[in-house]
Order: structure tokens, then C-alpha cells, then sequence
């Protein structure tokens, strides 16, 4: 019995290790300089230039037009992820809303108009999708960047599940109560649903924070540029240097995965929650 | 649905309003474009385009590059399925055997679930590096002189390590929540009769666990098909000349790339299709989970 304890240790401590090192090592060479990672390799200790090359990254005017910084992709990837976040909770809780808690002629249809967005993820109709918006005029704008995402039915799932988890007295004795749509909705369900409401935030801030093709597409201006945008970016100039600036590539790496890691594992119990509960 | 029910006229139809705008103008449009288009043979310079029925299909699937691709998406998609599988599995049965105080396992083994697929690539990238990458010189001390975004295979090795370390986490938390919403009960009744811990995982954990490990397969399959796509974009370095690519890449680069936008529509049209197999089956598959839950 205690030998195979310690087998089950040094499994789980060499998953663990085989996880975490590639971002802690990403996180400690980003503290060094370009010429000392060239010659040395990928450091697992902390140097001193934590402080000047994140200064660089986040201020220093980059891109083709030098009109971003590191700063502003960081700004505009929290714009996409709070605005994706907020606009899928409100647009998804109303629709669910609707499907459960009325009796209306064409529910069903609308159930599977909704529900049908789940089967063709944006990346097999990146092409039209880019068509359309570029019709609309919305390339290079913060709606063309957030709503076409919103275009899918995953909130919607989850509080349709949620709402019919709640007990049906709530509306009965609303109801006897004299409250009307309005008031069940913002009185009764709302305050009900918080924990409901701030697991898919995170979940969805995530998401939105983490888009690569879409921005890619929809931002040709570098003002709109996320971190992930980026990403790919410093990757392009890489190529052809003598020198490629590692640190400055891992700093924004870091930069790129500190919000999603963070929210994992300071929100962990919510997270895991939401995704197991949800996708059921 | 609910027994008690609001009934109004005009209400649900103003709160599924939003919604529904939202999903006919960026979901229903393009996606009837995208089947449009793939009839058609667009004019490279715009002057309109011609009706050519199912050529553009035809030509994709005869196209010899278009099934090496396949081919290796293919592949691709097997070897990242089952890798990120089995080692979340044997992950997530280690740390039920030893979670009790131990939740440092649980959080350092998730917490790099949330990172972006290109961040990913790009440290992935660092990692095979040929000047300062440590895999390339644990490589070289084999003997393995490891070339990656110029040999084909080496690429298609880096990728798959990257794809696979990425997707771990993520089954590593429906394994484990999985394994501790199995009835105490049961695992005592089979510790009793069966005295060999791996057999009693095959016979009585495995079989209990096997919704979980099905809903995940659906879930990995299509990871390694679409969302993979931020790993490869960035670890090819937009030269695919010599280096794998999968389906979706191919769709991407022909869209985009090589302006041929009939083909790159029958090329959607076609993983369309996979994705709503692999939805049906899914849907399907829920259904009977609910059954017997």
C-alpha cells in the first residue's frame, strides 16, 4: 500500500512539473536579456530585467505604424473579453428567459434556431463571416470584433439548464404576489442566478481574451490589435533577426496568459463548476 | 419546460429578439453564403461569377494535396485525442487515489487550462527552438537532430506535444470530477472482491467512468480538428510549403491566402458536415447519459 502512495506522488509530481514548467520557465526567461538567452537558453531562475523589458513591451510604440503598444493590446483584449462576457450573459439570460419561462407559439422554432448555432463553430465559416462584416463596415470597430462571436448558443445552454433547476413555487407564489414578467425577472430570478451569473463571466472573459482567428480577421488597423493579435505579430518580425528578442516574446506571452491563469486558479471551485455542470 | 408559464404576446419575442438578430446576421447569413459560394466559381478579379455546380467540390476532393492533408488531420487528430485522453486519465485516477490534502495536485495540474492555443504555440515554439530549445537538445542527445518549422515530421512531432499539453487539463477535471461522483459504496463492494487495484480499475472504475470518457472523446476530437488552429498558425510560421497543416488551416489559407473562395466554401461545406456528425452524436449521446444519471 505505501509503495504504490508513492508511485501515485511521483505520477501526479511529473504531470505537474510537465504543466507548469513551460509557463514558469516562459515567466523566469522573460526577466532576462535577448544575447543572455541566446547563449545560455531558457533560464529557470529569475534576472534582472524583469522591470525594463516589461517597460518595453507595454509602452514602446510597436507594430508596422508604431501606433501600439503592449499596453494598448492589453486594453483592447480586455475590452473584447468584458464586452464578449457581458454582452453573452445579457443577450443569453433574456433568450433563455423567453424559452422557459413563457408559453409562446413559435418556442420550439426558436429553440432550434438558437440551438443549431452549436453545430458549425466560427472557424468553418470564417470566410463568409469575414464577407459579411466587411459588407456591414464593421471591420476595425469593437462591435465587429465583439458581437459576431456572441452569435452562439453556449449561454444560452447554461441558464436554460439553470432556470429549470429553480423551483417552480418561486413563480407560483410571484405570481400570487401580483409580479409581473418584469418583476419575477429582475427581483426573483436575477439575484437567484448571481453565482450562476458570475461563473459564466469568468468563463466567458476567458474566452473572449483568448480569441486569436476572429481579431485576427476583423483588425487590419493597429488600434485594435489584442495581445493575441500580438502574438503573431512578433513571431512575423522574429523571423530574419540575428538576435530574435526571446525576452520580449516571452513577456508578452506572459502578459497574454496571466489573466486566464489567474482566473483558474483563484476562481478554480466556480470554473470547474461551471464547465461540469454546464456541458452536461 | 415549466407548468406555470407567463403568457404575453409581444414579451418573449422582445427578449429573444436580441438573440435571434445576433445569430441570423452572423450565423445563418454567412453560413448560406458559405453553401452558395461553394457552387460557384468566383472571379478572381470580381467581374461576377459562374454556376459550376458541384466542380469545386469535385476538385477539392480529387485534389491529392487536399487528402495528404486530410490525411494528416486525420492523424493528427487521433494522436492528440488519445494522448491528452490517457494522460488526463491516468493524472486524474493518481490524484483521487492521494486528493485528500492534496489539492495543490488539483490546482497545479489545471491552472494552465485557460491558456490561449497561440500562446501555446509561441512557448512552444521557445521549447524547439534550435538555438535555445531544451527539447532540441534532449533530442540531439538521442541522436535525433530535430528541425522544427523545416522537417515535416518534426513539426508534426512539436505540434502534437503542444496540442496534447494544452487539452491535459482539461480532461484531467472531468476525469477527476467523474471519479468523485462515483458512489462510495461501489468502489467498496469491488474492493472487496477484487484485490488487484488495475484490474478492478478496468473492470469497475473504467466501465462507471465510460459516459465521461465518451462525451470527452466528442469534446477532444473537436479540439484537435478546430481549436488547434491558434498551435498551428503560430508554429508554422504561415510557411505551410513543407509543414503539416490540418483541414481548417487549409480552409483558412485558401480563403484568405490564395483568394480561391469557391473552393475554400466547398472545403467548409465538407467540415460542416463532420462537425454536425459529430454534434448528432454527441446530442445523442447526452440523451442517454441523462437516462441513467
Amino acid at each position: 500500500m505505501h509503495r504504490t502512495r508513492i508511485l501515485d506522488h511521483a505520477v501526479l509530481i511529473l504531470g505537474a512539473l510537465f504543466l507548469t514548467l513551460p509557463v514558469v520557465v516562459a515567466f523566469m526567461t522573460s526577466s532576462h536579456e535577448a544575447a543572455a538567452i541566446h547563449s545560455k537558453g531558457l533560464m529557470l531562475s529569475p534576472g534582472g530585467h524583469f522591470v525594463d523589458t516589461y517597460e518595453k513591451v507595454l509602452t514602446r510604440q510597436g507594430g508596422f505604424t508604431g501606433q501600439v503598444t503592449g499596453a494598448r493590446m492589453m486594453m483592447n483584449s480586455f475590452i473584447l473579453g468584458v464586452g464578449f462576457a457581458l454582452g453573452k450573459i445579457v443577450l443569453s439570460m433574456l433568450a433563455a428567459y423567453a424559452i422557459v419561462y413563457f408559453r409562446f407559439r413559435f418556442a420550439t422554432l426558436a429553440f432550434w434556431v438558437i440551438f443549431t448555432t452549436l453545430l458549425l463553430p466560427l472557424e468553418v465559416r470564417i470566410m463568409p463571416s469575414y464577407e459579411v462584416m466587411s459588407g456591414l463596415g464593421l471591420i476595425n470597430t469593437y462591435t465587429g470584433l465583439i458581437v459576431p462571436l456572441l452569435a452562439s448558443a453556449t449561454g444560452t445552454f447554461y441558464f436554460r439548464q439553470f432556470f429549470k433547476s429553480v423551483p417552480e413555487e418561486l413563480l407560483e407564489a410571484a405570481r400570487i404576489d401580483g409580479a409581473g414578467p418584469f418583476k419575477f425577472f429582475i427581483d426573483v430570478l436575477v439575484p437567484l442566478s448571481k453565482t450562476m451569473i458570475a461563473a459564466i463571466f469568468i468563463i466567458m472573459f476567458v474566452y473572449g481574451w483568448n480569441q486569436y482567428l476572429w481579431p485576427m480577421l476583423m483588425t487590419t488597423d493597429e488600434r485594435f490589435f489584442t495581445l493575441m493579435r500580438g502574438i503573431k505579430q512578433i513571431l512575423q518580425v522574429w523571423i530574419g533577426s540575428q538576435i530574435p528578442d526571446y525576452n520580449e516574446a516571452f513577456a508578452l506571452a506572459v502578459l497574454a496568459m496571466l489573466p486566464p491563469v489567474l482566473v483558474v486558479v483563484v476562481f478554480q471551485s466556480w470554473f470547474i463548476k461551471g464547465l461540469t455542470e454546464s456541458d452536461k | 419546460m415549466k407548468r406555470v408559464q407567463f403568457s404575453s404576446p409581444l414579451l418573449p419575442y422582445l427578449f429573444l429578439a436580441p438573440q435571434l438578430a445576433v445569430i441570423v446576421i452572423f450565423f445563418y447569413w454567412p453560413s448560406v453564403r458559405a453553401i452558395q459560394s461553394s457552387f460557384y466559381l468566383e472571379d478572381p478579379f470580381g467581374f461576377g461569377s459562374t454556376f459550376v455546380g458541384l466542380d469545386n467540390y469535385i476538385g477539392t476532393l480529387l485534389n491529392p494535396e487536399y487528402l495528404a492533408i486530410a490525411r494528416f488531420t486525420a492523424i493528427f487528430t487521433a494522436l492528440v485525442t488519445f494522448f491528452s485522453l490517457a494522460l488526463g486519465l491516468l493524472l486524474a485516477v493518481k490524484a483521487d487515489a492521494v486528493i485528500r490534502g492534496n489539492a495543490t495536485y488539483k490546482t497545479l495540474l489545471i491552472s494552465v487550462y485557460a491558456i490561449a492555443p497561440p500562446v501555446a504555440g509561441l512557448i512552444g515554439m521557445m521549447f524547439f527552438d534550435q538555438h535555445i530549445g531544451p527539447f532540441v537538445k534532449i533530442a540531439a542527445f538521442f541522436g535525433w537532430e530535430m528541425k522544427v518549422g523545416l522537417s515535416y515530421f518534426d513539426t508534426a512531432f512539436a505540434m502534437i506535444v503542444v496540442a496534447v499539453w494544452k487539452q491535459i487539463p482539461y480532461n484531467f477535471i472531468f476525469f477527476l470530477s467523474g471519479l468523485q461522483g462515483l458512489p462510495a459504496s461501489v468502489r467498496e463492494a469491488a474492493a472487496i472482491d477484487c484485490r488487484s487495484s488495475v484490474k478492478r480499475f478496468w473492470t469497475v472504475i473504467f466501465p462507471l467512468l465510460a459516459p465521461t470518457a465518451f462525451f470527452l472523446l466528442i469534446i477532444n476530437v473537436t479540439y484537435a480538428l478546430f481549436d488547434t488552429f491558434g498551435v498551428i498558425d503560430v508554429m508554422v510560421k504561415d510557411k505551410a510549403a513543407n509543414n503539416p497543416i490540418t483541414l481548417v488551416y487549409k480552409v483558412y489559407m485558401d480563403g484568405f491566402r490564395g483568394n480561391d473562395i469557391g473552393g475554400s466554401s466547398a472545403q467548409s461545406v465538407i467540415l460542416m458536415i463532420v462537425v454536425f456528425v459529430l454534434t448528432v452524436l454527441q446530442f445523442r449521446f447526452i440523451e442517454r447519459r441523462i437516462h441513467y444519471t
